[in-house]
């Protein structure tokens, strides 16, 4: 149905993302003002068992795309596959998370269809007869408003974390599998093999806490204190630029300009002064909490809660204060 | 091998970025411009693999937009490219990242490039969008947020990782291909003075709607599915709540806080 | 002269690689530099392979030779970062590589420009003695012909980098009964049996450079190591010092654009009274006045460089340039601390470095006194 919202479906390792049930309570408010329906893409090789997982979501059909020759994700198989979805559901509007995944098929599927697409908004809606977004522009120094054409096809990116993540309802939506022949020549670029990152949490830019460390921290040791911090309220660990060029921590922990940008509902900032490359990565952070010594560092201006004191007194006792209160002792 | 290195320019990261009082359009007014951060890699990785693929891999940067590419254009002539592309025509202005694409591919084409590299993301949209379209333009295999490239010994194929949440994937590339580049990847080198003066001396071609055998209604604001309708400032942040007291009543307090006033745990 | 201020093509790029280089590689270390009393001397090869250290060398003889327009951009730069590191590079092109090539033989510049175009020798000048600063021309250094040496004896005072230099432009009397006349100019290289150096300064600013004394005791030097003729060395000196003026003024600039750098930074940051000591029309004042003095004394600089470049007279347009820029420089890193309050009489911020270091270029290469006699007497001279 030409009013209908796709949500492309992230899926990886076999489990159906975070990101997707964002998309889910994302796409349900589109459809109030499109008057369409909500519909879920799942593509992949065995994803039968996600397939039912995405049709228990609140959403109105659920098509799938399965062969082994989509077992991993490759732009132009995944891209394939998703075309034939549009084709056979005829969406107003496809939806993806602003994530690796989703900003790589968006720009692939939107070339190749002619949709307008808008990536990596933090604010979406439906108003006028288009589709309407607000999104971070040069390094989130200021937000552009961009509409689509009133004609043809809208893809829109959304960030994580900016809608609540869609409840299970209970729901077994229909299911539609679109039969295309992915033809694994045609795949150019093929997944090898994924190496994940040793640290065994999550992506900062996946997790909804995440607790940076800066220079201040002084070592790779001492990063020990905020990997305590961060098990004890299961979020992820980042980096200033100026910790990860002092070697403390690995690049993929860099949040900034040159780094990764994050939007978790809590950003605990330690030792970290808050210089503009900094502040690029996080500040659309919800809540944003800085630890510092220095009580004029430029955090402080953008932080909610500030502590002006040693983080390397201050650190300890918040760890034991967060396993206190959530039981992660 | 024949490597095409796509670059802009971008508002210089130290540099204000104003709003015009109608907040319709960004004051541009003594920005000073400065190649994308990420073009950079694109750029000095294309360099290595020409030094060590040999005299016969030739390094062709090409740019869509306005006069001031050139100097950009001529700062990675500078670095140490061969060949220079500006792709400019008033029917340009105005393109989003898609209807662009439809410029760069037919450049790209006419090139015949083995291998395009690019930014990850240009530092000022940030929409991370025009190489991935390029890509399907051309009929391409990509890759995306690479941070290290090894060409195959062939040189029919690449060898990448690119970075993905929570790892990395190594990603086998049937050439000719696309790659967006990430930090990580290599160190630029500055375009050297000997570098700069020889830089001088080589040509910009210039290429625009007619040469490109496109048409006006498919490029430019014409060609977008997109526009961008205004701006808006960053909204203001409540005043910090500093907390009182030693480090024991801080910390009880921030949880407190946190738990009760902000809701985040 | 070419009239337009405006810069070229090639020199906004040339501009861009020292502005990313200065902030990439030197800025991060400045202030350990400083701590430290030396730099890196690793900076110099890198800065050598970007040719920085080799804009006067003529290509002929390994050098980017882009001239003194061009130098006066980088220096700029590398001044901004840091200071020493500014003064060495100054010295070394201005200073040193300008009379061998001005006034060396063919002889003597294959033997010497190719090596220091590539940094592989780092290049000093040497005038001033214990007993002859302002007065040079009562310079005391003695120089006697034997055979096909000069034999050089006394001492040399405030060299910089002297104690990491590894040749010499060095001034000394040939001809006792002359005065100015008497002066000769010779290349000497630090391996010269004879010379030594003696005691290293302890200084109040460009901690990272050294400032030395050189000793000469019957060094000998080869004859063919002269520059020009006997008797033009102080010629040679004042001349030289025309294009050293200018490297200075770009010293003095670049110290003052980051002193406003720092200024803008800390006053966008800092609260007090509720507001950002930048909403403060105090402050405000003190930046404008600090922006629109640098851009002047900047302008100044520009001509005289491009007057030089093309060969015209210049002493005059040098000697303002420098005494300008170096005042107004002190000025901004007086207001910068000013600005930055305590936190600026601090060593964890950068401006009580720039306000040390701004101060000697009120002094070395011509006072601020002598070039306001420099300046007078030409007004006067008719």
């Amino acid at each position: 149905m030409a009013n209908d919202i796709l949500v492309f479906a992230e899926v990886r390792d076999g489990t159906f993302k975070r990101i997707s049930a964002e998309m889910i309570s994302a796409a349900k408010e589109l459809a109030k003002k499109t008057g369409g329906g909500v519909a879920v893409a799942v593509v992949g090789n065995g994803v039968d068992a996600v397939a039912g997982e995405a049709a228990s979501y609140p959403v109105d059909k659920v098509y799938t795309v399965k062969s082994p020759n989509l077992d991993t994700y490759s732009t132009q198989g995944y891209a394939q596959a998703l075309l034939a979805v549009i084709a056979e559901a005829d969406p107003a509007i496809v939806l993806f998370g602003a994530t690796a995944m989703g900003k790589d098929l968006s720009s692939r599927t939107a070339a190749a269809t002619g949709a307008a697409l808008m990536t990596d908004c933090t604010e979406i809606d439906f108003d006028d007869g288009t589709l309407k977004a607000t999104r971070p522009v040069y390094s989130g120094k200021v937000y552009a408003h961009v509409e689509a054409s009133k004609e043809g096809l809208k893809m829109a990116s959304i960030r994580p974390n900016i809608f609540p993540a869609a409840e299970k309802s209970g729901n077994s939506a229909a299911s539609t599998d679109v039969s295309v022949n992915i033809d694994a020549a045609s795949i150019k670029a093929k997944v090898l093999e994924v190496v994940a990152s040793t640290t065994g949490r999550k992506d900062v830019t996946e997790a909804e806490i995440v607790v940076s460390g800066g220079r201040s921290l002084k070592s790779e040791e001492n990063f020990k204190i905020l990997e305590d911090l961060a098990d004890a309220i299961g979020a992820s660990v980042g980096a200033s630029r100026a910790a990860v060029d002092a070697g403390y921590q690995p690049h993929s922990r860099q949040v900034g300009q040159t780094g990764k940008v994050v939007n978790p509902k809590l950003y605990i900032a330690v030792g970290i002064s808050g210089a503009i490359q900094h502040l690029v990565g996080m500040r659309t952070s919800k809540v944003i909490v800085a630890i510092n010594k220095d009580a004029s560092a430029p955090i402080f201006q953008y932080a909610d809660y500030g502590i002006d004191g040693d983080l390397f007194e201050v650190v300890p006792i918040l760890t034991e204060e967060f396993k206190k209160l959530l039981g992660t002792a | 091998m024949k490597i095409g290195v796509m670059v802009k320019n971008v508002p210089d990261t130290e540099s204000k970025i104003k709003l015009s009082a109608d907040r319709k359009s960004i004051e541009m007014q003594g920005v000073k411009f400065v190649m994308n951060t990420y073009d950079e890699f694109a750029v000095e990785e294309a360099l290595q693999l020409k030094e060590k693929l040999g005299a016969d891999t030739t390094v062709t940067v090409f740019s869509l937009g306005p006069e001031r590419l050139v100097e950009t254009l001529r700062t990675a002539l500078a670095m140490g490219a061969d060949a220079a592309v500006h792709l400019t025509d008033p029917a340009f202005e105005g393109g989003d990242s898609i209807a662009n694409a439809k410029v760069l591919a037919k450049a790209a084409e006419a090139e015949g490039f083995d291998l395009i590299l690019g930014g990850k993301q240009g530092i000022d949209f940030d929409s991370a969008q025009t190489l991935s379209a390029v890509a399907e333009f051309l009929g391409m295999g990509q890759a995306q947020v690479v941070t290290d490239i090894e060409v195959g010994g062939d040189n029919t194929s690449l060898k990448v990782r690119r970075r993905i949440e929570g790892g990395d994937e190594i990603v086998d590339v049937t050439l000719p291909a696309i790659i967006s580049c990430e930090k990580g990847l290599n160190e630029p080198r500055y375009a050297s003075l000997p570098g700069i003066m020889k830089a001088k001396k080589k040509e910009i071609k210039k290429l625009g709607l007619s040469e490109l055998g496109l048409s006006a209604d498919e490029v430019g604001a014409a060609g977008s599915g997109t526009q961008v309708v205004g701006y808006s400032p960053l909204k203001e942040r409540p005043p910090v709540k500093m907390l009182e007291g030693g480090p024991a009543e801080q910390a009880k307090e921030l949880v407190r806080l946190l738990r009760e006033e902000a809701k985040v745990l | 002269m070419p009239a337009s201020f405006e810069l070229t093509e090639e020199e906004r790029l040339i501009q861009q690689t020292a502005h990313d280089f200065a902030n990439d590689r030197i800025v991060p270390i400045a202030a350990e530099n400083d701590r430290r009393g030396t730099f890196p001397k690793e900076i110099l090869k890198e800065m050598a392979d970007l040719g920085f250290m080799s804009m006067l060398i003529p290509e002929d003889y390994g050098g980017v030779g882009l001239g003194n327009f061009s130098l006066v951009l980088v220096l700029e730069e590398i001044n901004r970062g840091c200071a020493s590191t500014g003064v060495t590079m100054s010295v070394h092109n201005s200073l040193a590589s300008s009379p061998i090539i001005r006034y060396g033989s063919d002889e003597i510049k294959k033997k010497f420009l190719p090596k220091m175009a590539t940094g592989e020798l780092l290049g000093a000048y040497a005038l001033s003695e214990a007993g002859s600063g302002s007065d040079a021309a009562s310079l005391q250094c003695r120089a006697t012909k034997d055979g096909d040496f000069y034999v050089l004896n006394g001492t040399k005072s405030w060299i910089t980098t002297g104690a990491e230099a590894d040749v010499f432009v060095v001034m000394v009397r040939t001809n006792p009964k002359e005065r100015s006349k008497g002066i000769s100019s010779f290349v000497v290289e630090s391996d010269t049996p004879g010379f030594s150096i003696g005691k290293k300064e302890n200084k109040l600013g460009l901690r990272a450079s050294s400032t030395v004394q050189l000793v000469f005791e019957d060094a000998r030097v080869p004859a063919r190591q002269i520059l020009g003729k006997e008797g033009e060395g102080f010629k040679i000196a004042m001349e030289t010092l025309d294009g050293g003026r200018i490297g200075i003024a770009a010293q003095a600039v670049g110290i003052a654009k980051a002193s406003l750098d720092a200024s803008v930074g800390y006053a966008n940051e800092r609260e007090q009274f509720g507001k950002k000591i930048g909403s403060f029309q105090a402050i405000q004042w003190k930046l404008a006045d600090m922006a629109t003095s640098i851009d002047a004394a900047r302008l100044l600089m520009y001509r005289a460089a491009r007057l030089r470049d093309a060969g015209k007279p210049h002493t005059q347009e040098a000697a303002m340039a420098k005494l300008f820029a170096s005042e107004m420089s002190n000025r901004a890193a007086r207001e910068a601390v000013q600005i930055h309050g305590g936190a600026g009489y601090l060593k964890d911020f950068p401006v009580e470095r720039y306000y040390r270091d701004a101060r000697i270029t009120e002094i070395y290469e011509g006072t601020s006194e002598i070039h306001r006699i420099v300046i007078s007497r030409n007004l006067t001279k008719n």
